[in-house]
Protein backbone atom coordinates (compact mmCIF):
# COMPACT_ATOMS: atom_id res chain seq x y z
CA UNK A 1 0.00 0.00 0.00
CA UNK A 2 1.52 3.43 -1.06
CA UNK A 3 2.37 6.07 1.88
CA UNK A 4 -0.70 7.86 0.47
CA UNK A 5 -2.77 5.18 0.58
CA UNK A 6 -2.00 4.39 4.61
CA UNK A 7 -2.89 7.79 5.17
CA UNK A 8 -5.92 8.08 3.63
CA UNK A 9 -7.18 5.08 5.37
CA UNK A 10 -6.27 6.13 8.43
CA UNK A 11 -8.00 9.68 8.27
CA UNK A 12 -10.97 7.65 7.35
CA UNK A 13 -10.62 4.91 10.51
CA UNK A 14 -10.27 7.67 12.99
CA UNK A 15 -13.14 10.26 11.74
CA UNK A 16 -15.37 7.48 10.69
CA UNK A 17 -14.53 5.62 13.87
CA UNK A 18 -14.96 2.23 11.82
CA UNK A 19 -12.50 -0.69 11.88
CA UNK A 20 -9.28 -0.33 8.91
CA UNK A 21 -10.44 -3.64 7.42
CA UNK A 22 -13.29 -2.33 6.40
CA UNK A 23 -11.82 0.56 4.92
CA UNK A 24 -11.65 -1.14 1.30
CA UNK A 25 -10.96 0.71 -1.85
CA UNK A 26 -14.30 -0.22 -2.75
CA UNK A 27 -16.01 1.16 0.47
CA UNK A 28 -18.40 3.74 -0.47
CA UNK A 29 -18.52 6.32 2.69
CA UNK A 30 -22.30 7.20 3.07
CA UNK A 31 -23.59 3.25 2.05
CA UNK A 32 -20.54 0.87 3.84
CA UNK A 33 -18.59 3.64 6.22
CA UNK A 34 -21.86 4.82 7.94
CA UNK A 35 -20.95 8.67 7.16
CA UNK A 36 -23.38 11.14 6.62
CA UNK A 37 -23.58 14.08 4.60
CA UNK A 38 -21.46 16.43 7.51
CA UNK A 39 -19.00 13.33 7.82
CA UNK A 40 -18.27 13.55 4.13
CA UNK A 41 -17.19 17.24 3.83
CA UNK A 42 -15.27 17.07 6.69
CA UNK A 43 -13.14 14.07 5.23
CA UNK A 44 -12.70 16.05 2.17
CA UNK A 45 -11.29 19.03 4.64
CA UNK A 46 -8.72 16.88 6.21
CA UNK A 47 -7.50 15.02 2.84
CA UNK A 48 -7.13 18.71 1.99
CA UNK A 49 -4.69 19.58 5.51
CA UNK A 50 -2.82 16.43 5.46
CA UNK A 51 -1.54 16.76 2.23
CA UNK A 52 -1.78 20.55 1.69
CA UNK A 53 -4.13 20.38 -1.29
CA UNK A 54 -7.57 22.04 -2.66
CA UNK A 55 -10.14 19.61 -3.46
CA UNK A 56 -12.87 21.94 -5.28
CA UNK A 57 -16.37 21.89 -4.53
CA UNK A 58 -17.62 20.22 -8.13
CA UNK A 59 -14.60 17.43 -7.95
CA UNK A 60 -15.62 16.40 -4.38
CA UNK A 61 -18.44 15.44 -5.44
CA UNK A 62 -17.17 12.96 -7.37
CA UNK A 63 -15.43 10.88 -4.58
CA UNK A 64 -17.49 8.76 -3.05
CA UNK A 65 -15.22 5.89 -2.39
CA UNK A 66 -11.80 5.14 -0.47
CA UNK A 67 -9.94 4.31 -3.92
CA UNK A 68 -11.83 7.51 -5.52
CA UNK A 69 -10.17 9.37 -2.87
CA UNK A 70 -6.85 7.94 -3.28
CA UNK A 71 -6.83 7.92 -6.98
CA UNK A 72 -7.83 11.72 -6.56
CA UNK A 73 -5.28 12.85 -4.19
CA UNK A 74 -2.56 10.99 -5.90
CA UNK A 75 -2.95 13.09 -8.90
CA UNK A 76 -2.98 15.92 -6.76
CA UNK A 77 -0.08 15.58 -4.77
CA UNK A 78 2.02 14.76 -7.98
CA UNK A 79 0.19 17.08 -9.92
CA UNK B 1 -63.77 21.48 34.26
CA UNK B 2 -61.30 18.46 34.35
CA UNK B 3 -59.60 18.69 37.68
CA UNK B 4 -55.93 20.60 37.37
CA UNK B 5 -53.32 18.41 35.83
CA UNK B 6 -50.36 17.60 38.55
CA UNK B 7 -46.46 17.42 37.59
CA UNK B 8 -44.14 14.96 39.56
CA UNK B 9 -40.23 14.25 39.36
CA UNK B 10 -39.93 10.48 38.37
CA UNK B 11 -36.64 10.43 37.48
CA UNK B 12 -33.17 11.70 38.15
CA UNK B 13 -29.31 11.57 36.57
CA UNK B 14 -26.16 13.73 37.31
CA UNK B 15 -22.82 14.16 36.49
CA UNK B 16 -21.32 16.90 38.71
CA UNK B 17 -17.96 17.95 40.26
CA UNK B 18 -18.78 15.96 43.55
CA UNK B 19 -20.12 12.87 42.13
CA UNK B 20 -20.63 11.32 38.46
CA UNK B 21 -24.34 9.61 39.00
CA UNK B 22 -27.13 11.34 40.91
CA UNK B 23 -26.49 8.77 43.88
CA UNK B 24 -22.40 10.14 44.34
CA UNK B 25 -24.00 13.67 43.76
CA UNK B 26 -26.44 13.59 47.46
CA UNK B 27 -24.21 11.47 49.21
CA UNK B 28 -21.16 14.42 48.26
CA UNK B 29 -23.71 16.71 49.30
CA UNK B 30 -24.68 14.82 52.49
CA UNK B 31 -20.81 14.67 53.39
CA UNK B 32 -20.19 18.67 52.70
CA UNK B 33 -17.47 17.94 49.71
CA UNK B 34 -15.82 20.63 48.20
CA UNK B 35 -15.27 19.77 43.96
CA UNK B 36 -12.66 22.41 43.49
CA UNK B 37 -8.89 21.77 42.12
CA UNK B 38 -6.66 23.42 40.02
CA UNK B 39 -8.01 23.06 35.95
CA UNK B 40 -6.89 19.95 34.28
CA UNK B 41 -8.69 21.13 30.85
CA UNK B 42 -5.87 23.70 29.87
CA UNK B 43 -2.53 25.54 30.98
CA UNK B 44 -3.75 28.13 33.55
CA UNK B 45 -0.62 29.75 33.83
CA UNK B 46 -1.19 33.18 32.51
CA UNK B 47 -5.01 33.20 33.90
CA UNK B 48 -6.00 35.38 37.11
CA UNK B 49 -7.93 32.21 38.45
CA UNK B 50 -6.23 28.76 38.04
CA UNK B 51 -9.22 26.60 39.65
CA UNK B 52 -12.33 25.51 39.33
CA UNK B 53 -14.83 22.28 40.15
CA UNK B 54 -14.02 19.87 36.93
CA UNK B 55 -15.71 16.89 36.68
CA UNK B 56 -13.21 14.13 37.27
CA UNK B 57 -12.55 10.52 35.84
CA UNK B 58 -15.03 10.98 33.49
CA UNK B 59 -14.01 8.87 29.89
CA UNK B 60 -17.24 9.71 27.50
CA UNK B 61 -16.49 6.79 25.32
CA UNK B 62 -17.59 4.31 28.23
CA UNK B 63 -20.95 6.08 27.42
CA UNK B 64 -21.07 7.13 24.34
CA UNK B 65 -19.43 5.72 20.60
CA UNK B 66 -16.43 7.54 19.91
CA UNK B 67 -17.80 9.06 16.36
CA UNK B 68 -20.55 10.21 17.83
CA UNK B 69 -18.95 11.52 21.03
CA UNK B 70 -16.69 13.46 18.35
CA UNK B 71 -19.47 15.37 17.18
CA UNK B 72 -20.46 16.96 20.31
CA UNK B 73 -19.22 19.36 22.42
CA UNK B 74 -18.79 18.96 26.03
CA UNK B 75 -22.04 20.23 27.34
CA UNK B 76 -23.87 17.52 25.16
CA UNK B 77 -21.67 14.61 26.76
CA UNK B 78 -22.99 15.66 30.27
CA UNK B 79 -26.35 16.24 28.95
CA UNK B 80 -26.98 12.36 27.33
CA UNK B 81 -24.97 11.00 30.45
CA UNK B 82 -27.14 12.43 32.89
CA UNK B 83 -29.89 11.64 30.84
CA UNK B 84 -29.77 8.17 30.58
CA UNK B 85 -29.24 7.71 33.79
CA UNK B 86 -32.45 9.41 34.51
CA UNK B 87 -34.53 7.79 31.94
CA UNK B 88 -33.45 4.64 33.25
CA UNK B 89 -34.10 6.14 36.67
CA UNK B 90 -37.56 6.69 35.66
CA UNK B 91 -38.01 3.44 34.20
CA UNK B 92 -38.61 4.95 30.54
CA UNK B 93 -36.49 2.81 28.59
CA UNK B 94 -38.66 -0.02 29.09
CA UNK B 95 -40.86 -1.13 26.32
CA UNK B 96 -44.10 0.80 25.97
CA UNK B 97 -43.60 2.99 29.25
CA UNK B 98 -44.17 5.98 26.88
CA UNK B 99 -46.10 7.59 24.31
CA UNK B 100 -43.10 8.96 21.52
CA UNK B 101 -45.22 11.94 20.78
CA UNK B 102 -46.00 12.95 24.14
CA UNK B 103 -42.54 12.48 25.39
CA UNK B 104 -40.17 16.16 24.94
CA UNK B 105 -36.99 17.10 26.00
CA UNK B 106 -36.86 21.07 27.19
CA UNK B 107 -33.11 21.59 28.21
CA UNK B 108 -30.81 24.92 29.85
CA UNK B 109 -27.64 25.72 28.43
CA UNK B 110 -26.39 29.07 29.25
CA UNK B 111 -23.81 29.28 26.77
CA UNK B 112 -23.49 25.79 24.64
CA UNK B 113 -20.47 24.60 22.80
CA UNK B 114 -17.48 27.49 24.01
CA UNK B 115 -14.81 25.11 23.46
CA UNK B 116 -16.06 24.23 20.30
CA UNK B 117 -16.27 28.22 19.55
CA UNK B 118 -12.86 29.01 20.76
CA UNK B 119 -11.16 26.32 19.26
CA UNK B 120 -12.67 26.69 15.24
CA UNK B 121 -12.61 30.43 15.56
CA UNK B 122 -8.54 29.86 16.56
CA UNK B 123 -8.07 28.01 13.33
CA UNK B 124 -9.79 30.36 11.67
CA UNK B 125 -7.47 32.93 12.51
CA UNK B 126 -4.59 31.01 11.88
CA UNK B 127 -5.52 30.54 8.22
CA UNK B 128 -4.88 33.19 5.18
CA UNK B 129 -9.28 34.21 6.03
CA UNK B 130 -10.29 31.57 3.30
CA UNK B 131 -13.57 29.82 5.77
CA UNK B 132 -12.55 26.40 6.27
CA UNK B 133 -14.62 25.48 8.96
CA UNK B 134 -15.50 22.29 10.20
CA UNK B 135 -18.70 20.94 9.21
CA UNK B 136 -19.97 20.32 13.06
CA UNK B 137 -18.44 23.51 14.05
CA UNK B 138 -22.18 24.94 14.18
CA UNK B 139 -24.23 21.64 15.78
CA UNK B 140 -21.51 21.35 18.06
CA UNK B 141 -21.48 24.72 19.10
CA UNK B 142 -25.19 25.54 19.46
CA UNK B 143 -27.12 25.52 22.66
CA UNK B 144 -30.28 23.45 21.38
CA UNK B 145 -28.44 20.88 20.14
CA UNK B 146 -28.07 18.48 23.59
CA UNK B 147 -32.25 17.85 23.73
CA UNK B 148 -31.57 17.05 19.85
CA UNK B 149 -29.26 14.68 20.79
CA UNK B 150 -31.66 13.46 23.57
CA UNK B 151 -34.60 12.88 21.48
CA UNK B 152 -32.82 11.46 18.54
CA UNK B 153 -30.98 8.41 21.40
CA UNK B 154 -34.53 7.71 22.51
CA UNK B 155 -36.89 8.84 19.87
CA UNK B 156 -38.75 11.61 22.27
CA UNK B 157 -40.94 13.34 19.68
CA UNK B 158 -42.84 15.90 22.17
CA UNK B 159 -42.15 19.76 22.58
CA UNK B 160 -38.02 20.06 21.90
CA UNK B 161 -36.00 22.70 22.47
CA UNK B 162 -33.32 24.55 24.94
CA UNK B 163 -33.93 27.90 27.19
CA UNK B 164 -30.89 30.65 27.26
CA UNK B 165 -31.41 32.48 30.60
CA UNK B 166 -27.62 32.82 31.72
CA UNK B 167 -27.14 30.95 35.06
CA UNK B 168 -31.07 30.78 35.15
CA UNK B 169 -31.49 28.70 32.02
CA UNK B 170 -31.97 25.25 33.14
CA UNK B 171 -34.54 26.40 35.87
CA UNK B 172 -36.31 28.06 32.70
CA UNK B 173 -35.64 24.55 31.13
CA UNK B 174 -37.44 23.14 34.30
CA UNK B 175 -40.39 25.22 34.13
CA UNK B 176 -41.31 25.68 30.56
CA UNK B 177 -41.43 21.46 31.12
CA UNK B 178 -43.96 21.71 33.98
CA UNK B 179 -46.14 24.11 31.97
CA UNK B 180 -45.89 21.65 28.89
CA UNK B 181 -47.31 19.49 30.95
CA UNK B 182 -49.54 21.07 32.74
CA UNK B 183 -50.80 22.95 29.64
CA UNK B 184 -51.59 19.23 28.04
CA UNK B 185 -48.85 18.95 25.57
CA UNK B 186 -46.73 16.78 26.47
CA UNK B 187 -47.20 13.94 29.40
CA UNK B 188 -43.28 13.49 29.91
CA UNK B 189 -40.38 15.65 29.89
CA UNK B 190 -36.75 15.04 30.19
CA UNK B 191 -35.73 18.46 31.44
CA UNK B 192 -32.56 19.42 33.04
CA UNK B 193 -29.45 21.28 31.69
CA UNK B 194 -25.48 20.86 31.27
CA UNK B 195 -22.53 23.44 30.82
CA UNK B 196 -19.02 22.73 30.15
CA UNK B 197 -17.55 26.64 30.52
CA UNK B 198 -13.98 25.18 31.93
CA UNK B 199 -12.01 26.56 28.98
CA UNK B 200 -9.78 29.74 28.11
CA UNK B 201 -12.26 31.82 27.01
CA UNK B 202 -14.70 30.72 29.89
CA UNK B 203 -12.28 31.79 32.42
CA UNK B 204 -10.74 34.05 30.61
CA UNK B 205 -14.02 35.72 29.94
CA UNK B 206 -15.42 35.51 33.19
CA UNK B 207 -12.14 36.85 34.82
CA UNK B 208 -12.26 39.96 32.67
CA UNK B 209 -15.28 40.66 34.51
CA UNK B 210 -13.68 39.88 38.29
CA UNK B 211 -16.81 37.84 38.82
CA UNK B 212 -14.23 34.79 39.84
CA UNK B 213 -12.58 33.92 42.82
CA UNK B 214 -8.34 33.96 42.44
CA UNK B 215 -7.69 32.62 45.82
CA UNK B 216 -5.63 30.52 44.24
CA UNK B 217 -3.54 29.57 46.91
CA UNK B 218 -6.83 27.64 48.50
CA UNK B 219 -9.10 26.01 45.92
CA UNK B 220 -11.08 24.28 48.11
CA UNK B 221 -12.08 26.95 50.24
CA UNK B 222 -12.68 29.66 47.68
CA UNK B 223 -16.38 29.14 47.31
CA UNK B 224 -17.66 30.42 50.16
CA UNK B 225 -21.07 32.02 50.07
CA UNK B 226 -22.11 34.53 52.50
CA UNK B 227 -18.70 34.46 54.04
CA UNK B 228 -17.43 37.91 54.95
CA UNK B 229 -14.19 36.75 52.69
CA UNK B 230 -15.62 35.55 49.88
CA UNK B 231 -14.82 37.42 46.37
CA UNK B 232 -16.41 35.55 43.46
CA UNK B 233 -17.66 32.32 42.58
CA UNK B 234 -16.31 29.36 41.29
CA UNK B 235 -16.56 27.81 38.08
CA UNK B 236 -18.04 24.77 37.75
CA UNK B 237 -18.89 22.09 34.51
CA UNK B 238 -21.40 19.09 34.35
CA UNK B 239 -25.25 18.65 34.33
CA UNK B 240 -28.63 16.99 36.13
CA UNK B 241 -31.47 15.64 34.71
CA UNK B 242 -35.03 15.27 35.87
CA UNK B 243 -37.95 13.63 34.82
CA UNK B 244 -41.04 15.41 34.77
CA UNK B 245 -44.37 13.59 34.48
CA UNK B 246 -48.07 14.17 34.85
CA UNK B 247 -48.99 12.50 38.08
CA UNK B 248 -51.74 10.04 36.37
CA UNK B 249 -49.36 8.74 34.13
CA UNK B 250 -47.39 8.52 36.39
CA UNK B 251 -48.94 6.30 39.04
CA UNK B 252 -50.72 4.20 35.72
CA UNK B 253 -47.40 2.88 35.18
CA UNK B 254 -46.03 2.65 38.51
CA UNK B 255 -43.85 5.01 38.57
CA UNK B 256 -41.85 6.01 41.66
CA UNK B 257 -42.08 9.71 42.58
CA UNK B 258 -39.79 11.38 44.25
CA UNK B 259 -41.58 14.93 44.89
CA UNK B 260 -43.52 16.98 43.05
CA UNK B 261 -43.03 20.10 41.03
CA UNK B 262 -45.80 23.07 42.91
CA UNK B 263 -45.25 26.40 40.96
CA UNK B 264 -42.74 29.28 39.35
CA UNK B 265 -41.85 32.32 39.49
CA UNK B 266 -40.28 34.38 37.16
CA UNK B 267 -39.25 38.10 36.62
CA UNK B 268 -36.56 40.74 35.64
CA UNK B 269 -34.61 42.96 37.29
CA UNK B 270 -34.44 45.53 34.71
CA UNK B 271 -31.76 47.23 36.53
CA UNK B 272 -28.39 46.30 34.87
CA UNK B 273 -26.59 43.40 32.47
CA UNK B 274 -24.69 42.01 35.49
CA UNK B 275 -24.87 43.59 38.96
CA UNK B 276 -28.49 42.31 40.62
CA UNK B 277 -30.52 45.05 42.24
CA UNK B 278 -29.57 46.31 45.37
CA UNK B 279 -32.60 45.47 46.97
CA UNK B 280 -33.10 42.14 45.14
CA UNK B 281 -36.42 43.06 44.11
CA UNK B 282 -36.76 41.00 41.19
CA UNK B 283 -35.62 38.33 43.36
CA UNK B 284 -38.13 39.16 45.80
CA UNK B 285 -41.03 38.62 43.41
CA UNK B 286 -40.09 35.51 42.01
CA UNK B 287 -40.01 33.76 45.62
CA UNK B 288 -43.18 35.36 46.15
CA UNK B 289 -44.82 34.38 42.51
CA UNK B 290 -43.58 30.86 43.13
CA UNK B 291 -45.10 30.18 46.80
CA UNK B 292 -48.56 31.94 45.34
CA UNK B 293 -48.68 29.73 42.41
CA UNK B 294 -48.19 26.68 44.79
CA UNK B 295 -51.17 27.79 46.75
CA UNK B 296 -48.47 27.83 49.61
CA UNK B 297 -47.68 30.73 52.17
CA UNK B 298 -44.11 31.70 53.52
CA UNK B 299 -44.74 29.92 56.46
CA UNK B 300 -45.12 26.20 54.51
CA UNK B 301 -41.51 26.80 53.33
CA UNK B 302 -38.59 25.08 55.04
CA UNK B 303 -35.64 25.29 52.81
CA UNK B 304 -34.42 27.55 49.90
CA UNK B 305 -31.38 26.06 47.97
CA UNK B 306 -30.18 30.30 47.03
CA UNK B 307 -28.62 31.22 44.33
CA UNK B 308 -25.67 32.28 46.46
CA UNK B 309 -22.73 32.61 44.31
CA UNK B 310 -20.14 33.61 46.45
CA UNK B 311 -20.40 37.10 45.15
CA UNK B 312 -19.66 39.94 47.38
CA UNK B 313 -23.10 41.80 45.67
CA UNK B 314 -25.47 38.58 44.85
CA UNK B 315 -25.59 37.06 48.29
CA UNK B 316 -26.01 39.86 50.03
CA UNK B 317 -28.88 40.87 47.76
CA UNK B 318 -30.24 37.79 47.90
CA UNK B 319 -30.51 37.15 51.57
CA UNK B 320 -32.38 40.99 51.23
CA UNK B 321 -35.25 39.72 49.31
CA UNK B 322 -35.67 36.01 51.07
CA UNK B 323 -35.96 38.75 54.15
CA UNK B 324 -38.67 40.94 52.59
CA UNK B 325 -40.50 37.51 50.95
CA UNK B 326 -40.56 35.29 54.75
CA UNK B 327 -40.17 38.12 57.60
CA UNK B 328 -40.06 36.54 60.47
CA UNK B 329 -40.26 33.34 59.06
CA UNK B 330 -36.72 33.73 58.02
CA UNK B 331 -35.82 32.23 61.16
CA UNK B 332 -37.56 29.03 60.56
CA UNK B 333 -36.24 28.42 56.89
CA UNK B 334 -32.54 26.83 56.45
CA UNK B 335 -31.00 28.37 53.53
CA UNK B 336 -28.18 26.48 51.98
CA UNK B 337 -25.94 27.68 49.04
CA UNK B 338 -24.93 24.24 47.13
CA UNK B 339 -22.73 25.72 44.79
CA UNK B 340 -19.91 25.87 48.05
CA UNK B 341 -19.32 22.27 47.27
CA UNK B 342 -20.02 22.66 43.27
CA UNK B 343 -18.57 25.37 42.24
CA UNK B 344 -20.99 27.75 39.41
CA UNK B 345 -22.11 25.32 36.76
CA UNK B 346 -23.86 28.78 34.71
CA UNK B 347 -26.57 27.47 32.87
CA UNK B 348 -26.31 24.07 34.40
CA UNK B 349 -26.87 25.28 38.22
CA UNK B 350 -30.79 25.24 38.15
CA UNK B 351 -30.70 21.61 37.46
CA UNK B 352 -28.22 20.02 39.47
CA UNK B 353 -29.73 22.81 42.36
CA UNK B 354 -33.17 21.28 41.81
CA UNK B 355 -31.92 18.07 42.40
CA UNK B 356 -30.05 19.12 45.59
CA UNK B 357 -33.61 20.86 46.31
CA UNK B 358 -35.84 17.81 45.24
CA UNK B 359 -32.92 15.40 47.44
CA UNK B 360 -33.63 17.80 50.29
CA UNK B 361 -37.26 17.01 50.36
CA UNK B 362 -37.07 13.29 49.53
CA UNK B 363 -34.54 12.63 52.43
CA UNK B 364 -35.64 15.19 54.85
CA UNK B 365 -31.70 16.83 55.28
CA UNK B 366 -30.34 20.12 54.02
CA UNK B 367 -27.41 19.94 52.06
CA UNK B 368 -24.65 22.61 53.88
CA UNK B 369 -23.19 25.70 52.63
CA UNK B 370 -19.51 24.56 53.32
CA UNK B 371 -16.36 26.90 53.51
CA UNK B 372 -17.96 29.22 56.06
CA UNK B 373 -15.07 30.77 58.16
CA UNK B 374 -16.04 34.10 59.44
CA UNK B 375 -19.38 36.00 59.29
CA UNK B 376 -20.48 38.87 57.31
CA UNK B 377 -21.70 41.54 59.38
CA UNK B 378 -24.07 42.85 56.34
CA UNK B 379 -26.03 39.50 57.22
CA UNK B 380 -28.12 38.77 60.46
CA UNK B 381 -26.25 36.36 61.98
CA UNK B 382 -30.17 34.46 63.25
CA UNK B 383 -30.17 32.95 59.83
CA UNK B 384 -29.76 29.47 59.29
CA UNK B 385 -27.01 29.36 56.81
CA UNK B 386 -26.49 25.64 57.45
CA UNK B 387 -23.12 26.36 57.39
CA UNK B 388 -20.21 23.37 57.28
CA UNK B 389 -22.44 20.23 57.86
CA UNK B 390 -25.37 19.04 56.44
CA UNK B 391 -28.49 19.56 59.02
CA UNK B 392 -31.38 16.90 59.32
CA UNK B 393 -34.66 18.47 59.21
CA UNK B 394 -38.38 17.32 57.78
CA UNK B 395 -38.20 19.51 54.47
CA UNK B 396 -42.03 20.20 53.12
CA UNK B 397 -41.79 22.12 50.51
CA UNK B 398 -38.91 24.06 49.60
CA UNK B 399 -37.87 26.67 46.40
CA UNK B 400 -34.43 26.35 44.34
CA UNK B 401 -33.46 30.11 43.03
CA UNK B 402 -31.22 31.41 40.20
CA UNK B 403 -30.65 34.32 38.72
CA UNK B 404 -29.02 34.99 35.45
CA UNK B 405 -26.78 37.66 33.37
CA UNK B 406 -29.27 40.02 32.23
CA UNK B 407 -31.18 40.73 34.86
CA UNK B 408 -33.06 36.72 34.37
CA UNK B 409 -34.95 36.21 37.71
CA UNK B 410 -36.62 31.94 38.17
CA UNK B 411 -37.52 30.14 41.05
CA UNK B 412 -39.41 26.68 41.36
CA UNK B 413 -41.11 25.51 44.50
CA UNK B 414 -41.03 21.90 45.03
CA UNK B 415 -43.17 19.52 47.84
CA UNK B 416 -43.29 16.61 49.23
CA UNK B 417 -45.51 14.31 46.78
CA UNK B 418 -49.05 12.87 48.74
Amino acid sequence: MSDIASRVKAIIVDKLGVDENEVTMEASFTNDLGADSLDTVELIMEFEKEFDIQIPDDQAENISTVGQAIEYIEKAVKG
Amino acid sequence: MTQARRVVITGVGAITPIGNTAQEYLSGLKNGVSGASFISAFDTEKFKTRFACEVKNFDVNQFIDRKEARRMDRFTHFALVCADEAIKDAGLDREGSFDPDRTGVIWGSGIGGLDTFLKESVEYAKGDGTPRFNPFFIPKMIADIAPGHISIKYGFRGPNFSTVSACASSTNALIDAYIMIKLGKADVVVSGGSEAAITEAGIGGFNAMQALSTRNDSPETASRPFDKDRDGFVMGEGGACLILEELEHALARGAKIYAEVAGFGLSADAHHITAPHPDGLGAANVMRYAIEDAGLSPADIDYINVHGTSTPLGDIAEVKAIQKVFGDHVYQLNISSTKSMTGHLLGGAGAVEALATVFAICHDFVPPTINHFTDDPDLDPAINFTFNKAQQRTVRAALSNTFGFGGHNASILFKKYH
